[in-house]
């Protein structure tokens, strides 16, 4: 028998799969399509203090292996996704989750992590500093190791829950603001956000996104989320939630080589809604053909 | 409820301008009404391509598609024995409890083929069904016969006046009017022109980029009076009162 299960800031997972924000909704939508209990852990769409339609449409455009969204947060807001989304969830699955929070501003950041601290079934607050679909805050936070700092000291303040700050790949130096991170009191880190993209329609030679830019994600980014995460785990000592481009148990084992505690599943789940199940379920077979007996035990393996 | 299936294609041929009817035979008990759409996954491409149901029974499913990029370029030349990945169960469809006696059904373009199973429906529910067709032109045309061998009166209208009346189908709509509720599918200049131009109320049925088509993405959201709600969820259908343009 080989061993899924991995630790993250002492939240036991049975596995290391995890739904990204925003590719799963409230997760209540893939309950229809399987038994989702069987997913180490799911992390909510980003969350703000108040509801937010987000940007124009169109907000998606196809890429060759990924796709640019430019969805810019919307969420029914804090409120509601304690009183309706959470419990709604809680009728499909009976582990912990992830809370996403978004923010414009530090007092937002700051209401809506003291807000979902008293909210039990979350294990992990994810404070997404990286959105590249909003102005003024969002990955404003996140480009800056100073601002990054400050909002994760503000937050640790008013929660007692892990916090992973999630980070942006658009910028310089990555490493820089993990570290900034872990030193403010940064449990662990969630890397990457999308990267900035951008298509253009030959026919009406127009941007296709409405916001003209949007994150792009899927396979494509893999390589470049590989290599941050590999350059992060060597600068800090608190446990990565590694994403970008993951689409295989393969993917996951490559991952965690590179220095992730546990694994999250984004563009994967819209092309295909069984992409969890069937990388979890592809896991064993995977480890059995790289003769892995503990993928605790292969975190950072690569360095 | 959504389901994945793998789906053979038993037949896909040519029926007007670039346009292509595809018969698909697999599982199909989890289509629940007419106007529903699937989400089909093509060798080579990223997303899936949100197609409606023109037809179904038991084992098959029938869409009728256009070719306007590289994605339905591909899907038109696969040959029977094809297989594919499929997502059906998708969105919510027409109803039609509350359409009256004779409910007019308008198609746009390709927004024709989700008319056609509605169409059959309320024909079988004793209803007196009159469709309007809209078209470019004379080559365009498609499924005339089809409508009216249902049982259904049948209008069509070309931009180009090529054949039937000259104009769009607010053209013929605007003389008729003893028409209990109406249905419309096509373009979106068309669906705001029909909701302008008639007297009772209906149910239209929209068009979005979708990033995965059954909810989980946001990347479909639409503004209506009754709130945010997502085309491939909480649509592709709307009602009249509710849309905001
Ligand atoms: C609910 C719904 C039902 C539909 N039913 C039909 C139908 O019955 N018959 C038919 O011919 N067409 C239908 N369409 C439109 C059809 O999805 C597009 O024509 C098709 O996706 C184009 O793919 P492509 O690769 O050829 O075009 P490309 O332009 O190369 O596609 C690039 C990307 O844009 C998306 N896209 C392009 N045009 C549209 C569009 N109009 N709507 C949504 N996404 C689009 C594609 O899915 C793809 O992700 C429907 C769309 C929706 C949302
Ligand atoms: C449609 C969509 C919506 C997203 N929304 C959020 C969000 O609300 N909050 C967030 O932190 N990340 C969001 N992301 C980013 C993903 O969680 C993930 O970091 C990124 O897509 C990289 O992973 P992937 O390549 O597996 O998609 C979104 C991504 C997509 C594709
Ligand atoms: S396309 Fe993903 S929510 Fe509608």
């Amino acid at each position: 028998m080989v061993d899924l299960s991995v630790e993250l800031s002492g939240l036991k997972l049975d596995n290391p799969i995890i739904p990204a924000s925003g590719t799963f909704g409230f997760g209540h939508e893939f309950a229809k399509f399987y038994d989702i209990n069987m997913l180490g852990s799911i992390s909510l769409k980003g969350t703000t203090q108040e509801e937010r339609f987000g940007n124009p449409t169109p907000r998606i455009a196809e890429c060759t292996a990924g796709l640019i969204n430019s969805v810019g947060l919307q969420n029914p807001g804090i409120d509601n996704v304690i009183k309706y989304q959470i419990p709604e969830l809680e009728k499909y699955y009976n582990k912990k989750v992830i809370a996403n929070i978004s923010g414009f501003s530090l007092d937002e950041y700051k209401y809506c992590c003291e807000k979902i601290d008293k909210c039990d079934k979350v294990g992990i607050i994810e404070v997404n500093i990286s959105c590249p679909n909003v102005h003024n805050g969002g990955m404003a936070f996140g480009t800056d190791a100073k601002n990054a700092a400050e909002v994760t000291k503000e937050i640790k303040k008013v929660t007692t829950k892990p916090i992973y700050i999630k980070l942006t790949p658009n910028v310089t130096n990555i490493v820089e603001i993990a570290k900034a991170c872990e030193d403010a009191g940064a449990d662990g880190i969630s890397m990457i956000n999308t990267l900035l993209g951008m298509r253009i329609n030959p026919k009406t030679k127009k941007p296709i996104i409405a916001n003209k830019m949007g994150g792009f994600s899927g396979p494509a980014i893999f390589p470049v989320a590989l290599r941050m995460i590999y350059q992060v785990y060597e600068a800090v000592n608190i446990p990565i939630i590694g994403m970008g481009g993951v689409a295989s148990a393969k993917d996951v084992i490559e991952m965690m080589l590179a220095g992730a505690s546990a694994v999250q599943v984004g563009a994967s789940n819209l092309k295909n809604p069984y992409a969890c199940k069937e990388i979890i379920e592809d896991l064993p077979v995977q480890m059995e053909k790289y003769n892995i007996k503990s993928l605790k035990e292969i975190i950072g393996g690569a360095h | 409820m959504y389901k994945r299936d793998c789906y053979e294609v038993k037949s896909n041929k040519n029926i007007a301008n670039l346009v292509y009817e595809m018969v698909l035979e697999g599982p199909t008990t989890y289509i629940t009404a007419p106007g529903q759409f699937i989400n089909i996954e093509i060798d080579g491409f990223y997303l899936r391509r949100p197609i409606s149901i023109c037809e179904y029974d038991e084992n098959t499913i029938k869409i009728i598609y256009k070719v306007v990029g590289e994605g339905t370029e591909v899907l038109a030349k696969l040959e029977s024995g094809a297989k594919l990945d499929v997502l059906t169960g998708l969105g919510n469809g027409f109803k039609t409890i509350k359409c009256g006696e004779k409910p007019l059904l308008i198609g746009g373009g390709v927004g024709t083929p989700p008319m056609y199973q509605l169409c059959k429906n309320l024909i079988n529910e004793g209803k007196e069904v009159t469709v309007v067709l809209g078209f470019n032109s004379k080559n365009d045309v498609f499924y005339e016969e089809e409508f009216k061998k249902l049982g259904a009166k049948v209008y069509i209208t070309t931009a180009d006046g090529s054949y039937g009346t000259k104009g769009f189908v607010t053209d013929v709509i605007k003389d008729l009017n003893d028409y209990t509720y109406f249905y419309a599918c096509g373009p979106e200049p068309m669906l705001k022109a029909v909701y302008d131009n008639t007297n009772t109320t209906g149910e239209l049925s929209f068009e979005e980029r979708m990033g995965c088509g059954f909810g989980a993405c946001m990347g479909c959201s639409c503004k209506t009076k009754y709130g945010n709600k997502r085309i491939c969820v909480d649509g592709p259908v709307l009602k009249k009162e509710e849309i905001i343009w």
